[in-house]
């Protein structure tokens, strides 16, 4: 009995962990380019469907054709890295650039329009319905004893997002890039006096953020094994709560973030009722938002007049 | 115009987008059944569309500029159609009493069917005035509108079919009051509740839900305000859907009646007085929001809209104006849910997702926020529009996204700006 309990909680922990891996990824987009232009990238959500969709395209067209798994597995990530990149750089280039210095409430709305907009034209180019999504990773056979506890798909995901995390930690720490980054990050005009070219680190982010989520999106079509045109709304909504959570503009806090709603959610679904998981992320937020609004690692700063 | 450069940058344009859509626009998998098809022809469209608009983009950037700097010269000169309407007394009474004909002919020259589409366009007319009260008028960005809503529908169709745990429990405290009492004058609140009572009464449960939701969104600033509201609007939803007893669930409510006009009438009968209702109720609606605009607390909205700081130093009371803010939209849209629940008979949370919430704000945004005519006026367009433009209807969404992008860049003030009332000082000539 005891026996149990505790393999049930550590089922529920790391399914927790995996889901909060994901949230993260996605909600390291969300507070790098609030960090640097200090807007939300309401479309951000979508750029990870798309991701997830170019994958599926991708690789029902070379399974198709016939090629090994683990060329798909590269050729299909690679492609929805380099797909939802470019659609991250030219939805900054068309939405939020013209509307850089117009009142804050234009490129919030502008970005909702965007993010409408991208929906249906998933939904009206491909379909509406739920896609099966094969998984792209393969199974460990020495994980398998161990199925119940933990999966191939989460090890993966839980190793594969603590890499690209701490390459991005890297990144934005010692390169010169992630200096300029820092730089606009701070102070837009002294940065570009500096000779920081200030609009090439914006797409730059914007790219960045995308290729993020574009990892987290074949991840978890992976693991759940079905997509369709919505998924970015609901994803998107629960990494900007991780975000927040954390503490908006803040990498580390952003994956703090991502892991508490993940655990947040499991345990909530594990031991009170499934039927709410996402009651339980939303109701993180709102409460998170009245006692502690600058998040768990942000610091508080007055508005500036 | 079309100079070699222009081309060469529409030519790079059009190849950046055909290869921006190849894989979504031009192969479509359906991987349930493990086919595919190749569109090619869908490179063609996606590169001549690209083509053609990134001329328009360029040219409206052009445009813009210009009048930029057009404006700066002469401030005065915006919004010619009102400025003309308000000088010529004539062209305005005429056209008045052209849409008063019309909207009293309307039930009776198209019968039924055209009156109901008409009367879901009002209800769009009334939700887009409330939440332009929220997010014109006082500035903050309530993406949870429907939420209210659904409040709205809600009451109305459980209080008047006396459906699950709130039907019961007021058959119970029936039962205890006439006990109490020894009466059975208690039964009345155990018996479907009067729509005439109910609206009212919806109003104020919605506006009170507003003010709950507003409590804690009070120290947000507008993009945490936007995500929060979007989030409640969820979990609204979210409930209604899974808390059977009460709403029960996702098969939604349905034999919900009409309001008793006092004639006994069949539910085709009935929808002229729905129409004549509804028309009452946005004439209300146009009243009080123009009076609530020129009074204190909607200056004090307009005031915190502008600057928040600013307003706070005036010495205006930010959370109580925020809070009645967050109310007054909440109880129009109660209201509009009553109308809905009243003019469907039947509502599921199906009817209550984000995508309700996004149309209301496209409203308001296409209108111009702030403006009451531009608000009506976009509410008519945005509804009436898919109705008869049945090929339209698939598109919808995708449209209405491109238009909030399009309006916020190039129009911001929407097609008809809000005019601030200014005060002209005669000066008198000196004797």
């Amino acid at each position: 009995m005891e026996h149990e309990n505790i393999k049930y909680f550590l089922e529920l922990f790391l399914s927790g962990l995996t889901k909060g891996s994901i949230y993260a990824l996605i909600a390291l987009g969300y507070t790098m380019v609030y960090g640097i232009i200090e807007i939300i990238n309401f479309a951000h959500g979508e750029i990870y469907m798309i991701g997830a969709f170019t994958a599926l395209i991708v690789s029902s067209v070379l399974t198709m054709f016939g090629f090994p798994m683990i060329a798909i597995l590269i050729l299909a990530t690679g492609t929805a890295i380099i797909y939802s990149s470019a659609y991250g750089y030219t939805i900054e280039k068309i939405a939020y650039k013209p509307l850089r210095q117009a009142p804050r409430l234009s490129p919030l709305i502008s970005a909702i329009g965007m993010s409408i907009f991208l929906q249906n034209y998933v939904l009206l180019a491909q379909t509406e319905n739920f896609m099966k999504f094969n998984s792209l990773i393969p199974e460990f056979e020495w994980l398998k004893p161990y199925k119940e506890i933990i999966g191939t798909e989460e090890l993966i995901i839980i190793i594969i997002s603590a890499i690209v995390m701490i390459a991005l930690t890297l990144i934005v720490k010692y390169t010169r890039l992630g200096k300029a980054m820092r730089a606009t990050a701070q102070d837009r005009m002294m940065a570009r006096l500096v000779g920081v070219s200030v609009n090439k680190i914006i797409s730059f982010t914007f790219i960045i953020g995308s290729a993020l989520a574009a990892i987290g999106g074949v991840l978890i079509a992976s693991y759940i094994g079905q997509i369709n045109y919505y998924i970015g709304f609901i994803a998107g909504l629960k990494a900007f709560t991780a975000a927040v959570l954390g503490g908006i503009g803040s990498i580390p806090g952003a994956v703090l973030g991502g892991l508490v709603l993940g655990w947040t959610e499991s345990f909530g679904t594990g031991y009170i009722s499934s039927d709410y998981e996402d009651v339980f992320a939303f109701s993180l937020l709102v409460l998170i938002l009245i006692f502690r609004p600058e998040g768990i690692l942000g610091r508080s700063t007055s508005q500036k007049v | 115009m079309l100079t070699f450069e222009e081309i060469k940058k529409s030519f790079l344009v059009s190849l950046w987008f055909i290869f921006l859509t190849f894989p979504i626009m031009v192969i479509r998998v359906n991987s349930n059944e493990n086919t595919i098809d190749w569109r090619w022809e869908n490179i063609a469209i996606v590169g001549i569309a690209s083509f053609v608009l990134s001329f328009f983009w360029r040219d409206f950037f052009r445009r813009k500029k210009l009048g930029q700097k057009k404006l700066s010269k002469d401030k005065q000169k915006s919004s010619a159609l009102i400025e003309l309407l308000n000088s010529k007394k004539e062209i305005k009474y005429g056209l008045l009493g052209a849409i008063i004909t019309f909207a009293i002919a309307y039930p009776f020259v198209l019968g039924p069917y055209q009156t109901n589409i008409m009367i879901s366009a009002l209800i769009f007319v009334v939700l887009g005035l409330g939440l332009n009260i929220v997010v014109g008028l006082a500035g903050l960005l309530d993406l949870g509108y429907v939420a209210f809503y659904a409040v709205g529908a809600y009451t109305y169709a459980i209080l008047n079919t006396q459906s699950g745990i709130i039907g019961h429990g007021l058959l119970q405290l029936s039962l205890y009051l006439n006990d109490l009492f020894g009466t059975t004058f208690f039964e009345i609140i155990a018996q479907p509740w009067s729509f005439w009572i109910v609206l009212p009464l919806a109003m104020l449960i919605a506006g009170i839900c507003g003010l709950i939701l507003g409590f804690p969104v009070l120290r947000l600033r507008g993009d945490y305000l936007a995500i929060v509201t979007l989030g409640f609007g969820e979990i609204i939803r979210l409930v209604l859907e899974n808390w059977n007893e009460l709403s029960n669930g996702p098969s939604g409510i349905a034999k919900i009646a009409k309001p008793n006009f006092g004639v006994s009438l069949n539910s085709i009968e009935s929808i002229p007085f729905i129409y004549f209702l509804m028309i009452f109720l946005v004439l209300f609606t146009i009243f009080v929001v123009n009076r609530l605009q020129i009074s204190r607390i909607g200056r004090a909205w307009m005031a915190l809209r502008e600057d928040e700081i600013a307003c706070q130093a005036m010495g205006i009371d930010t959370t109580k104006t925020k809070l009645t803010a967050f109310a007054m939209g909440a109880s129009w849209a109660g209201m509009c849910g009553v109308m809905i629940a009243v003019k469907t008979s039947f509502i599921n949370p199906a009817s209550f997702t984000f995508m309700e919430s996004a149309i209301i704000l496209s409203i308001v945004v296409l209108g111009g926020m702030g403006s009451v005519i531009g608000v009506i006026i976009g509410a008519l367009i945005l509804s009436l529009l898919p109705e008869y433009l049945r090929a339209f209807d698939d598109y919808r969404m995708l449209v209405f996204g491109a238009t909030m992008v399009i309006m916020m860049i190039f129009r911001p003030q929407g097609i008809i700006s809000n005019v601030r009332s200014t005060y002209k000082i005669i000066r008198k000539q000196k004797i």
